[in-house]
């Protein structure tokens, strides 16, 4: 067994288009230097140079957010499904423009 | 006392109901966990967003930056722009709500039906366009106030003063609070006072997981995350997808007759996780979930009837919650 992982679309140029990869590892970081290794590159869009998770970017095990699990700390178990997101607020049409608005009258 | 001297006086003070029949079976001896729904659908304009628009528009009078007359400016899709609607029209205000071509026939009629005025942004552009139109309006009408719910702090205090004290008075016993992730608004401002006055108290998220043709649109790089958003008020998040959101909507109706949107049946995903995990662990836990409108306004979808697949295909693409 192994753990899946889903890769949001935009970040399907670094899986040859895959939807879904297989890794391995015992926590979250393990697995991103794991999948690093067979798709180059995935892990530099993930992870700040400082080493935490990007702040637009999701991720979740068992749809539980990392973040509140110990984010790059959270620890793995084969069978594990891990899914990487862009975040988005809810209504995001209306972030989108309003952040836009307010970005112009600054 | 159930009298009011406007409808503005009535927002807020919702039912708060147990789910007896929705509620984990306990062994016996073991301590209960019960369900708790609390009906923001029996606001006014029948969302949540009420009681943020009420607040951030009072806020807004109190600040100066509203004036009677002024105009209003929402980019909104959704309840939000309800609810903005209507509290414009009794404070005496216009107002204008930028949004995407695409939104379902509903929420327009109920829009222009409070007096709304709707600016469409083309819905081919997507998330790009949106923006473009939103920055073009903002340029041509600069006397225009924009109350932008997702950093506007009065829209997580009306949940401070409101919802939190509602929820602790109605279930003092309460363990765990479940709301949905949007504006951040509700959870933030309910879970900072409940925290407050519950030891121990878990402030669960449940965001919606939308389709992949919502995500294609993004940029990892160009990400949002709501000014308002506090990581350290939650206990917990969850990513709720949409056939799951879809059973609880269903469930919800079918087992305890309330009849909600699809972003309620992701809450309430999130909200029976943290109780069977109680069981599990054999706790005590009264779960407070917020139903943040009803389903009324999105019948239209096709969602609730034919199979979950056929349901899931039905908001795929859609910004359901």
């Amino acid at each position: 067994m192994a753990i899946e992982v889903r890769i949001p679309t935009i970040l399907r140029n670094y899986t040859g288009g895959a939807k879904a990869v297989e890794g391995a590892g015992e926590s979250l970081a393990d697995l991103l230097s794991d999948l690093d290794a067979k798709y180059s590159g995935l892990r530099g869009r993930l992870v700040t140079p400082e080493g935490g998770l990007h702040r637009f970017v999701n991720v979740y095990v068992n749809d539980e957010d990392v973040r509140f699990l110990g984010a790059l700390d959270a620890k793995l178990s084969d069978g594990d499904t891990v899914t990487i997101l862009p975040a988005v607020a809810g209504g995001a049409f209306g972030f989108a423009a309003a952040a836009a608005m307010l970005g112009n009258r600054l | 006392m159930a009298r009011y001297e406007s409808l503005l006086d009535a927002c807020g003070n919702t039912p708060l109901v147990g789910l007896p029949r929705l509620s984990p079976v306990v062994p016996e001896g073991a301590p209960p966990v019960r369900l708790w729904a609390k009906l923001e659908d029996r606001n006014p304009t029948g969302s949540v967003k009420d009681r943020a628009a009420l607040f951030m528009v009072r806020a807004a009078e109190a600040a100066g930056r509203l004036r009677p007359g002024d105009t209003i400016l929402e980019p909104t899709s959704g309840n939000t722009g309800i609810s903005l609607a209507m509290v414009a029209k009794l404070r005496g205000y216009r107002l204008v709500c930028v949004m995407p071509e695409n939104v379902s026939t509903e929420r327009v009629q109920l829009l222009r039906m409070y007096g709304a005025e709707i600016i469409f942004s083309p819905a081919a552009g997507g998330s790009n366009q949106a923006v473009a139109t939103a920055k073009q309006i903002a340029a041509e009408h600069p006397d225009w106030v924009m109350l932008f719910q997702y950093g506007n702090e009065a829209n997580a205090r009306a949940h401070y003063e409101t919802t939190g004290p509602e929820l602790l008075r109605d279930l003092p016993t309460i363990t765990h609070f479940v709301g949905g992730l949007g504006t951040t608004g509700t959870l933030m401002g309910t879970g900072r006072y409940l925290r407050e006055k519950v030891e121990g108290i878990e402030i669960v998220a449940a965001e919606p997981r939308y389709g992949e043709l919502v995500y294609g649109l993004r940029n990892i790089d160009e990400g949002y995350v709501p000014e308002l958003y506090d990581a350290s008020v939650l206990s917990r998040r969850f990513s709720v997808g949409t056939r799951d959101a879809v059973l609880r909507t269903r469930q919800l109706v079918e087992v305890e007759g309330i009849f909600v949107g699809f972003s309620t049946g992701a809450v309430l995903h999130a909200a029976l996780a943290v109780a069977h995990e109680a069981v599990k662990a054999g706790r005590r836990a009264d779960v407070a979930f917020i139903v943040a409108d009803g389903g009324w306004k999105y019948l239209s979808t096709g969602a609730y009837g034919g199979t979950l697949a056929e349901a899931e295909d039905a908001l795929e693409g859609q910004l359901w919650a």
